[in-house]
């Protein structure tokens, strides 16, 4: 296994909220990564955004630890929520909110803070 | 060259989801790469939303791998 699925697990694993999109919150590169940033940010997620563009590296090992053929990828406490298309559904029916909670605590709302974390440069984390 | 991209995944959506009420693959964009495929199927009856969007993905593999889909967005529907 490479150093860089190493760090994708570790980021699906470590952090509450993953979403691997194409671009950053602050810079986004695609229509579907931001819906699924929006829907986040709507339930109030604390987001975790793995940048996917710089590498086509990243994507590649990303698939292969989740199976998923698609960007964005959203992660809750290391489980696969869906793509972007899920993660909206689930924000519009209420169900992103009451997962969060289920999964997270009642208080995850508290650290919604959005951070953005650099695959390619692990030893910056 | 959209439809011919239209008509593949369709047939794809049909030949994985035989007793499906309604296979609808759109081009969204005219440009024959951005796509929105709808799928009634009561395959999806109790199926996560994960896993009835996870055997779309299955169905459209190749087209996803090859580079003919450049966005995808799913929408499926169980029948019950």
């Amino acid at each position: 296994m490479s150093d860089l699925q190493d760090t994708i697990k570790n980021v699906i694993e470590n952090e509450p909220v993953a979403l691997f999109m194409k671009g950053t919150p602050q810079f986004v590169m695609c229509g579907n990564s931001d819906r699924a940033l929006r829907a986040l940010r709507e339930a109030g997620a604390p987001v975790t955004a793995v940048n996917i563009l710089p590498d086509p590296a990243i994507r590649q090992e990303l698939q292969e630890v989740s199976g998923w053929p698609t960007i964005p990828q959203v992660f809750v406490n290391g489980e696969l929520v869906g793509g972007a298309d899920i993660t909206q559904e689930l924000a519009e029916s209420g169900e992103l909110a009451e997962l969060l909670t289920e999964r997270l605590g009642p208080d995850y709302r508290d650290r919604a803070e959005e951070r953005v974390v650099d695959v390619l440069a692990p030893a910056q984390r | 060259m959209g439809g011919v991209a239209v008509e593949r995944l369709e047939s794809l959506l049909r030949g994985a989801f035989p007793d499906a009420a309604e296979v609808r693959v759109e081009d969204r964009t005219g440009g024959g790469d951005h796509f929105q495929v709808i799928v009634t199927s009561p395959r999806f009856d109790d199926l996560t939303l994960l896993d009835q969007h996870r055997l779309v993905n299955d169905a459209l593999a190749e087209p996803l791998r090859d580079g003919t889909i450049h966005e995808l967005r799913i929408k499926t529907r169980g029948t019950s």
